[in-house]
Parts: C-alpha cells; sequence; structure tokens
C-alpha cells in the first residue's frame, strides 16, 4: 500500500491488509471441538464463538464502503489528472503549486 | 422521553440525512441539516445537564443489557464533547448556508450536506457509545463522509488529499480493530465498562500489551499527532472552507477523545502511564508537533495551510497535557480542546470570508484587507490572540492551564518548550496581522476596490464563535470547572 505507486493498487493493498484483520478476529472464534455457531437440536454439541463472525460482518461492510469511496475517487482523479500514478499526480501538483 | 435521549442523539442527525437525499432541493436540505443540528445540540446540552446532577449515564440500546448488548455510557467528558460537535456543527452549517455555494455546484448541495449530517452522526456516535467495536463503526461512518465532504472542494488537489486521507485514515482505524480484537481476545467482552474489569486479570497480557499499541498508533494517526499527521495540511488546505472549519473543530478532538478513554477509562492510568510509560511516546510526540509546526507554520504562504500546521502544534499542545496524567494536566488538556476548536473554527471562518470575497488565502497578497472587510479582520486578530494566548481569551486560559500543571510536576522543559513556542505562535499570526492591517497597499496591485465585507450569514457565526472565545476566555472558571470534573472521573476509571 505504501510501496506501489498506482492508487488502485493502493486500494487492494488496503483491501488484502483488511482481509487479514478479518482472518484475525475469526481464527479467534475458533473453540476446540467446536463446529459452526448454528443452533440444532443436538445437545451435546459445541460451538463456536458466532460474536467475531457478527464483528467481521460489520467490518465486511466497511471496508466494502471504503473501497467503494476510494474507486469512486480515484475516477474523478482520473477524470482531471489523466493519471492514476502517485508520483506523476505529485509533479502535476507541484508545477501547480509554483506557478 | 428523557430517558431515551443517549439513543435520540445519534437518531436525529442520522434520520435526517437520507431525508436530505430524498428532498434534492439545495437550500431544503440546507435547512434539514440545520434544523436536525440544532435539535442535535439541544439534546447534548441536556445530556450534560442530566451527567451534572445525577452522575454518569447508562443507557442499553435496544432494552438488551449490557455486556451482551451494546451500551451507551455517558459521563461529563463525553457530554462536553457531544455538546461541542454539535454545538460547532451547527454554528458552521450557519455560516456553510453562503460559503458552500461558491465552492460545490447547487445541484450537489443536497449530498453536500447529508455527508455531512452522516460525518456528525458517526462523531457523536464515537463519542457517546461505551462498547469498544462499536466505536470503530462509528470511527468509519464518520471518517468516509469526510473523506467525502473533503473531495467536494473545488481545487482539484481536493481529489487527492481525499485519497490520501481515505488511505492513512483507513490504516488507522484498522490498527484501531487490530487492538479491539486482541482485547477481545484477551477479556471476552467489548464492553468499556467490563472491559475495565477484566483486562487486569486476564491470562493474556501479552495481547492486552499488543492491543495497546495498535489502538496507540490508530488514535494517533486518526488525531494527527506529530509524526503521523500528514494526512491534515492537504485536507484542510483543499477541502471547501465550511467543511475545514467543521473538522478543525471537531474531527481531531473526538479522536483525542477515544485515546482519553481508552488510556484513562479502560487500561488505566496506573497500566498505561504507570507500568508502560506511555509518556515516552506521548511527549516527545507532542513537544515535535507543537515545536516542529509551529516553525513549518511561521514559512507557509497560504493562510489555510498555515491554519493547518498550526492545528496540529495546538494538537500537540492537548497531548503535551494529556501525557502529564495528572489531574490539572488532563484538566488542561481537556480545556485546549474545548477551546482550540472554538478559536481554530473562528480562524478558519475569517480565512473562509475572505476567500468569499477575494478567491484565494495567499498571505503576501492580503495588504491592508483591513480598509475592506474590518469586521473579519477584527475576527481574525481577536482569534489569533486566542491562538497565541493572549490574556482574556480562550487560548489564555488553556495555556495558562497547561503551563501551571507541568510546573506542578516539576517539568521545567516541557514548560520552557511550551512558552517558546507561543512566541513562534506569535510570529506566525503576527505577520498575518501585520500584512492584513497595517500594511499600506502597494499601489494599483492588488486594490481591492469594490470589495466589501462577507455577507451577514457567514459574519454572524463566526462572530458567535469569537464571543463564546472571549466568554470562556474572561469566566474561564466555568470550562475549567467542567473539565476538572471530567479529569476526575478519567483518572478514576469506571
Amino acid at each position: 500500500m505504501i510501496a506501489r505507486h498506482n492508487l488502485v493498487k493502493k486500494i487492494i493493498g488496503l483491501g488484502v491488509f483488511q482481509t487479514s484483520i478479518f482472518y484475525l478476529y475469526i481464527t479467534m472464534g475458533k473453540v476446540s471441538g467446536g463446529s459452526a455457531p448454528i443452533l440444532s437440536d443436538n445437545e451435546q454439541i459445541i460451538y463456536s464463538n458466532p460474536v467475531p463472525h457478527v464483528l467481521i460482518l460489520t467490518a465486511i461492510v466497511v471496508g466494502v464502503a471504503t473501497s467503494a469511496v476510494g474507486l469512486a475517487l480515484i475516477v474523478r482523479i482520473y477524470e482531471t489528472y489523466d493519471t492514476i500514478e502517485e508520483d506523476e499526480i505529485r509533479e502535476i501538483e507541484a508545477l501547480e503549486s509554483d506557478a | 422521553m428523557s430517558d431515551q435521549l443517549p439513543a435520540l442523539q445519534i437518531l436525529i442527525t442520522m434520520l435526517a440525512a437520507p431525508l436530505c437525499v430524498l428532498c434534492r432541493h439545495a437550500r431544503v436540505s440546507w435547512f434539514i441539516a440545520f434544523f436536525a443540528n440544532i435539535l442535535a445540540f439541544l439534546v447534548a446540552w441536556q445530556l450534560l445537564m442530566q451527567v451534572q446532577s445525577s452522575g454518569a449515564i447508562r443507557y442499553a440500546l435496544g432494552g438488551w443489557a449490557a455486556p451482551a448488548g451494546i451500551e451507551y455510557y455517558i459521563d461529563t467528558i463525553n457530554a462536553t464533547v457531544l455538546m461541542l460537535v454539535s454545538g460547532i456543527s451547527a454554528v458552521v452549517l450557519l455560516y456553510a448556508y453562503e460559503s458552500v455555494t461558491k465552492a460545490v455546484p447547487l445541484a450537489k448541495h443536497y449530498l453536500f450536506y447529508a455527508a455531512w449530517l452522516l460525518c456528525v452522526t458517526g462523531l457523536l456516535g464515537i463519542v457517546i457509545t461505551g462498547d469498544a467495536f462499536n466505536v470503530f463503526v462509528f470511527i468509519e461512518v464518520s471518517s468516509l463522509a469526510t473523506y467525502m465532504l473533503v473531495s467536494f472542494g473545488d481545487d482539484r488537489r481536493a481529489l487527492s488529499a481525499s485519497f490520501r486521507y481515505l488511505i492513512l485514515g483507513s490504516i488507522g482505524a484498522s490498527f484501531i480493530l487490530i487492538g479491539i480484537g486482541f482485547l477481545y481476545a484477551a477479556t471476552g467482552t467489548l464492553n468499556m465498562i467490563d472491559l475495565a474489569d477484566r483486562i487486569p486479570d486476564s491470562q493474556s497480557q501479552r495481547s492486552v500489551l499488543v492491543a495497546f499499541s495498535f489502538i496507540t498508533i490508530g488514535v494517533l494517526i486518526k488525531s494527527a499527532v506529530f509524526p503521523l499527521h500528514a494526512w491534515l495540511p492537504n485536507a484542510y488546505t483543499y477541502a471547501p472552507v465550511a467543511v475545514t472549519v467543521f473538522l478543525s473543530g471537531t474531527a481531531t478532538k473526538v479522536s483525542l477523545y477515544v485515546l482519553l478513554r481508552f488510556f484513562f477509562s479502560i487500561f488505566g492510568k496506573d497500566y498505561s502511564f504507570g507500568q508502560l510509560f506511555l509518556n515516552g511516546v506521548l511527549l516527545p510526540a507532542a513537544i515535535g508537533g507543537f515545536v516542529l509546526m509551529s516553525l513549518v507554520a511561521v514559512y507557509q504562504t497560504d493562510l489555510r495551510r498555515m491554519l493547518a500546521y498550526s492545528s496540529v502544534a495546538q494538537i500537540g499542545y492537548i497531548v503535551a497535557g494529556f501525557s502529564l496524567a495528572s489531574q490539572a494536566g488532563l484538566s488542561a488538556g481537556i480545556v485546549h480542546m474545548v477551546n482550540h476548536a472554538i478559536i481554530k473554527a473562528s480562524l478558519f471562518m475569517a480565512v473562509g470570508c475572505i476567500i468569499y470575497r477575494i478567491g484565494h488565502s495567499h498571505i503576501p497578497s492580503l495588504d491592508n484587507l483591513f480598509k475592506r472587510m474590518p469586521l473579519t479582520c477584527t475576527a481574525f486578530v481577536i482569534s489569533g490572540f486566542g491562538l497565541v494566548g493572549v490574556p482574556l481569551t480562550a487560548g489564555f486560559v488553556s495555556k495558562f492551564a497547561l503551563v501551571g500543571a507541568a510546573m506542578d510536576k516539576g517539568w521545567w522543559i516541557v514548560t520552557a518548550l511550551v512558552l517558546m513556542s507561543s512566541l513562534l505562535a506569535v510570529v506566525y499570526v503576527g505577520r498575518v496581522v501585520e500584512i492584513m492591517v497595517f500594511r499600506r497597499a502597494r499601489e494599483a496591485d492588488h486594490s481591492f476596490t469594490g470589495m466589501s465585507e462577507a455577507p451577514i450569514s457567514m459574519l454572524l457565526p463566526m462572530y458567535i464563535l469569537v464571543i463564546v472565545g472571549l466568554y470562556f476566555g474572561i469566566n474561564g472558571s466555568q470550562t475549567l470547572g467542567v473539565a476538572n470534573d471530567a479529569a476526575r472521573q478519567l483518572l478514576g476509571g469506571f
């Protein structure tokens, strides 16, 4: 995300980063020997913790919204700057500021 | 009805947002936004009254009791920040009526005000909630709305500024999310009060330590504490001026509140500052902020960018107050949170008035502006004095409290640095005042003939803030009393 200059790659990097956080949460929820947290009639069953799943659903939605806003911004940036490489954009802005 | 006030605080602005989108008319959507904000401010005021008379409020959302359900927890610090956010938002919306007309095409106004309402909802939610994960959700709600608001600027650099803010802000929020995840793994709960109970007894102290680190960095990014402030100067400079006014008064202050909540209430002062020596991180960052950023501000040629760097410097003062971890230090930091919000907002409003009439905010070209726009310049001068810390202004109250707290603890070097950086503030404010008020206009170069004062709908909110600032400066005991209460409650834990 930091090393790549292409703006879309930054969004991709952000997405990968956020997905790894989701993994962190979900792995936390697993109880050894536990199965999916769906109610069943079997009384002996152990459930994995459903709370992390719920938290992650929220976080996924947030991640989707963030990517959407980011990509919309990139579309507008492309329309005005004609490029989506960050170093080229900085050059254009630097010229604009000096002018 | 008054039982449900905490829920109302969020619901009013949240429901007003889709209303704005549904009615596409620019002025009507402004009115909806303004009215909703006034209601939100009244609710916040009522909540503060309630907290001051009967102690902290715990409200179970939807009737689901904590710790399984989400709870809203309101004590003095919350209620103060709630009033600050809703108050500033209401005043700035009054200002935005004219100011936004020039920056954003009329056809897009309804979207602008909808985003504004969502941003306010998010900020109020961050402050009011008593559940750690809920904090993250509202942080993202307000952040996404903020990225949208910043990108409405008419300069195309607003787009890349907003994008950069998006990337850095999402990193910050994601770090906070990681921290919350580790806290959940260590304790099994997300409710703040429960967390405070369970953290000392937790078997996985290493998880708690990791959580602490991640949350620290995440919150410092969001609060634009030096050196994690990179997103702020561009975002403040290129956003529409009303957005800059609003953000400078609220967004960073709310993130600083999150810092207070996590370090003092949840982790506890003994763990954060005793066992882990958070001072070692916060104090250098704070000092670097108020010394180096004030220096950078001196060299700026654009008025907005200068004030943006000044904001980072002032946030440094607030964090310095927090890192003292004493009641005096905390209350100094909290008082400065409120006072700086008011002062910076009125300063940016003055800049907005200038941009409204002249079209730019290039400092060297503002010769003798006082002749054409006396009211605006006067407001700028008074608020500028507040920034420096001249007696009788709100800035003096908070600087005095901060220096007093530092001397109480015997931190002489910090005291000296605070005073020295105030001199830097004199330089960067004084430079602008000198150009605007005292310098005679050079012939024919930048003559402001035909330029009149800014419209009354922009002057009025600005003077409201200036007068509030003066009031809090002359009668500082009111804000200091509330801040002291808040500090005492924070130090005591839940």
